[in-house]
């Protein structure tokens, strides 16, 4: 095994990851109630689930996944926009996570099945390829992703691309949720793991304005295990000693400042604007839209997109019952829901806990409930 | 989100880096990187992008920051000479401010 | 808004729960009442009693694209595919092979040679002839290239189902995991990843039958993780065993550039297709034999006991990573690069 490797998996480490589960508990012993604290990033989610973290995590400890997936708070009549280009002829290019994702009615799939020229790429740099390859076609990348992938697309932007080639941005911005989620009055949601790289772009420092505005503790997190232990520790001893301070536990990625250069190239070629993220509310200042000097780029601006044909209004009716927002707040649990497990559900989500595989109404509906797995096959060990 | 994995500068041509990821090889772009990479650097990869040069010696500063972590939440009977603690916590930058509110 | 209709879609084709439900709503019907196992056991294929013999039959289409890829071709797999499905059920001597090919207008013949060639000696590998076949030719755009099917005989005195698990009882896959599915998608959607991934594809009849000589009737059940990968193998087996299983990550064998590959594109290996791999579960007291057995053969070398059966949470995949555990969900659809 090379050293590279060994190194990473120091990461990874299940006694060292005991010890840090360790200290967790006795954080939550020395504040003697439960405590809910939020994490705003899929891939978090992703580590934890692909670790198994959730079961070494204190009882007393809600670790509740907030808007933190750019994907699943992608909205419907979003999704609608690039589906109905697609069915207007137009090649539609997008990261493989939104391939399934549905819009109102349909999802780029459906459109691909139904004969529209739909492809997934792994870069943004693949759909120029594209469009430079069919220069008589129009090509259209629809761009997901919260800040870090906004950067890749904004650096694409300020190069020489074909003239056929334009950008449906659904692009998020990651602090605007945060600000949304700690100033509803009746959040129970204690502290923030913050996405480490997310902050690699904007800075830890972005956050401290937040902390002192909110008095909620930041705890900036990479996505190795231990990372992520590490950063809740860390989180919990700040809600133990009521500090309303931002720490950076992922220091090998993320500086005060972040990355310049990055930006630099994200604000020549986005601005925020409100924008609706699915299921849970307007944020205000959540969604990167292109510049107006950018126009030609803007697909929105260059077709005219008609979304009529793939849109089912009754579907976005639905939404104003969804809970999702309620539910990440820590407010509610799947069961309250009215739509959960009857009109929402993993084949034809409504809201955003339904989408990832990781959301908390996902993984009730598939479960029947959160799994405790603590003692499983202890028995038979 | 945003799905990132390190991987080491095996050459540079212009704004783009072939870079291992253990492995397996791929050319990454450097347009968007916080700074200047030079070959033997760690970068971290998002599609396609290296979004950040992972400085020397950070990889252990992490451990090592997870050792004070450990060791102030009280979690460990202390192993540690207070004294060698302190010089790691001087050595350390770390990000705490303290709230003024 | 215009009324959705009902279609097909490429997840019907990924071997997880979408193609199951497929079957079982559309193609269960044909199923009926024989001697031995039929469709309506949706195994890898069927055993009808011949005697005091059972004759296993089973068929495989092949529509892989690229046609050519690191390790193999869609030749190589339509003879291993076929062969390894019997040899699943436990035939490991393939008495015959069939071959019906559909070309597209416009093939190369270089190309067609070429999988044959490859076919060839993927059938002298197996010990598998061919004994007859059909060819169609279609018009341009009405095929990609070439689609091939493979239908293979054999005799067997016992037959091994993918439903023989027990609690206590111990899987051991036979060598490293993903490295099929993770080549075929470093060539599909432009990766531009460079290094050596190449598909394990090929007959694992010899392998499979090294297993059944050292452990006899303790080797209760089989399946190849082809489509929906170990994890898709594992579902199909606690479901039809009524058992739980549990997997240790720490021991699942995993090639470093498969991993590295895996983790830049957010794809857990154990979804990752195989073609030249067995899941194969072993009463506990004879699964060291077995493994040894396995360890002997020229394809078994990194195989290894990564899972075992338990009597709670029956028909659920429980992954173990050394850290925590946590359910191992049923693969869905084709597996997709991510960004998050």
């Amino acid at each position: 095994m090379s050293r590279d490797l060994t190194l990473e998996l120091k990461f990874r480490d299940p006694a060292r990851a005991r010890e840090l589960a360790e200290a967790m508990q006795r954080n939550l012993d020395a504040i003697g109630r439960e405590v809910s604290v939020m994490h705003v990033c899929g891939s978090h989610e992703q580590a934890i689930a692909r670790f198994g973290l959730r079961a070494v995590l204190p009882r007393q400890l809600r670790l509740i996944m907030g808007p933190g997936c750019p994907v699943c708070v992608t909205d419907g009549p979003e999704v609608d926009e690039a589906v109905a280009l697609a069915r207007q002829g137009v090649h539609v290019c997008t990261y493989g996570d939104m391939l399934r994702l549905p819009g109102t009615s349909r999802s780029l799939a459906d459109a691909q099945g139904d004969g529209g020229k739909v492809h997934v790429v792994y870069s943004v740099d693949q759909a120029v390829e594209l469009a430079r390859a069919h220069p008589a076609d129009e090509v259209v990348f629809f761009a997901s992703g919260f800040e870090t992938t906004a950067v890749a697309t904004a650096a694409v932007a300020l190069t020489a691309v074909p003239e056929n080639f334009s950008i449906l941005s659904v692009h998020k911005y990651v602090p605007a949720a945060m600000d949304l989620v700690a100033e509803s009055k009746e959040s129970k949601i204690e502290g923030f793991v913050a996405a480490g790289h997310a902050a690699i772009i904007t800075g830890w420092g972005i956050f401290e304005p937040f902390a002192r505005k909110t008095g909620t503790p930041v705890v900036v997190a990479g996505f190795e295990p231990l990372d992520i232990l590490a950063a809740i520790v860390k989180l919990t001893e700040l809600i133990r000693d009521r500090k309303a301070e931002v720490f950076n536990a992922y220091p090998r990625c993320v500086t005060r400042e972040g990355s310049q250069p990055a930006q630099q190239t994200l604000w020549k070629v986005f601005e925020t604007r409100t924008g609706k993220w699915r299921g849970i509310a307007a944020v205000p200042g959540g969604n990167l839209d292109l510049r107006a000097g950018l126009a030609h780029l803007d697909a929105r601006k260059r077709f005219r997109i008609d979304t009529v044909p793939v849109r089912d209004d009754e579907a976005s009716g639905l939404e104003r019952e969804c809970l999702c927002g309620t539910i990440m707040m820590g407010l509610a649990m799947p069961h309250d829901c009215p739509l959960f497990g009857k009109a929402c559900v993993p084949e034809s989500p409504v809201g955003a806990c339904m989408v990832s595989s990781e959301g908390t109404c996902r993984i009730w509906h598939t479960y029947g409930g959160a799994p405790d797995l603590r003692a499983v096959g202890a028995a038979s060990t | 989100m945003c799905l990132g994995v390190p991987g080491k500068v095996l050459a540079i041509e212009g704004l783009v880096a072939t870079v291992d990821f253990f492995g397996v090889r791929k050319e990454l772009r450097l347009d968007i990187v916080d700074e200047p990479v030079t070959v033997g650097d760690y970068v971290l990869n998002h599609v396609g992008y290296a979004i950040r040069r992972i400085p020397p010696g950070e990889v252990q500063e992490t451990l090592a920051l997870f050792e004070q972590i450990l060791d102030v939440s009280g979690a460990r009977e202390d192993l540690m000479a207070a004294d060698v603690r302190g010089e790691i916590a001087a050595g350390q930058a770390t990000a705490t401010v303290r709230a003024k509110a | 808004m215009e009324k959705v209709v009902q279609k097909i879609g490429l997840k019907h084709g990924s071997g997880g729960r979408a193609m199951r439900q497929l079957i079982e709503e559309v193609f269960l019907e044909l199923a009926s009442p024989v001697d031995g196992i039929g469709l309506g056991a949706l195994d890898d294929g069927a055993a009808l009693r011949v005697g005091d013999q059972w004759l296993v039959v089973t068929t495989d289409s092949h529509v892989v694209h690229p046609i050519f890829f690191p390790g193999g071709d869609i030749g190589r797999i339509s003879v291993c595919g076929t062969v390894n499905d019997l040899a699943m059920m436990g035939a490991t001597e393939p008495m015959a092979l069939t071959c019906a090919v559909i070309l597209e207008d416009g093939f190369l013949r270089a190309d067609l040679e070429r999988i044959r060639d490859s076919m060839k000696a993927a059938a002298a590998e197996a010990g598998a002839p061919f004994v007859t076949g059909d060819t169609k030719v279609v018009g341009k755009g009405e095929c990609d290239g070439i689609f091939l099917n493979t239908t293979g005989v054999a005799l067997t005195r016992r037959v091994v189902t993918d439903a023989g698990l027990r609690p206590g009882d111990l899987l051991i896959i036979t060598g490293h995991v993903g490295d099929h599915g993770m080549a075929i998608m470093s060539k599909r959607h432009d990766l531009g990843l460079q290094g050596d991934l190449r598909s394990d594809v090929a007959p694992v009849n010899g392998l499979v039958r090294a297993a059944l000589a050292a452990g006899g009737d303790d080797v209760v059940a089989m399946k190849d993780p082809t489509r929906g990968g170990v994890a898709g193998s594992l579902h199909e087996m606690a479901a039809k065993g009524k058992v739980g299983v549990i997997i240790e990550e720490q021991a699942v064998p995993v090639r470093d550039q498969v991993r590295a590959a895996a983790d830049m594109l957010g794809i857990d290996p154990l979804l990752v297709a195989n073609e030249g791999k067995a899941v194969i579960g072993v009463r506990a007291a004879s699964a060291e034999k077995v493994l040894a057995a396995l360890r002997a053969h020229p394809l078994g070398r990194h195989a290894a006991i990564f899972a075992r059966a338990i009597d709670e949470r029956p028909g659920s995949v429980i992954l173990d990573t050394g850290l925590g555990k946590r359910l191992l969900a049923e693969p869905e659809g084709e597996l997709l690069p991510r960004i998050c």
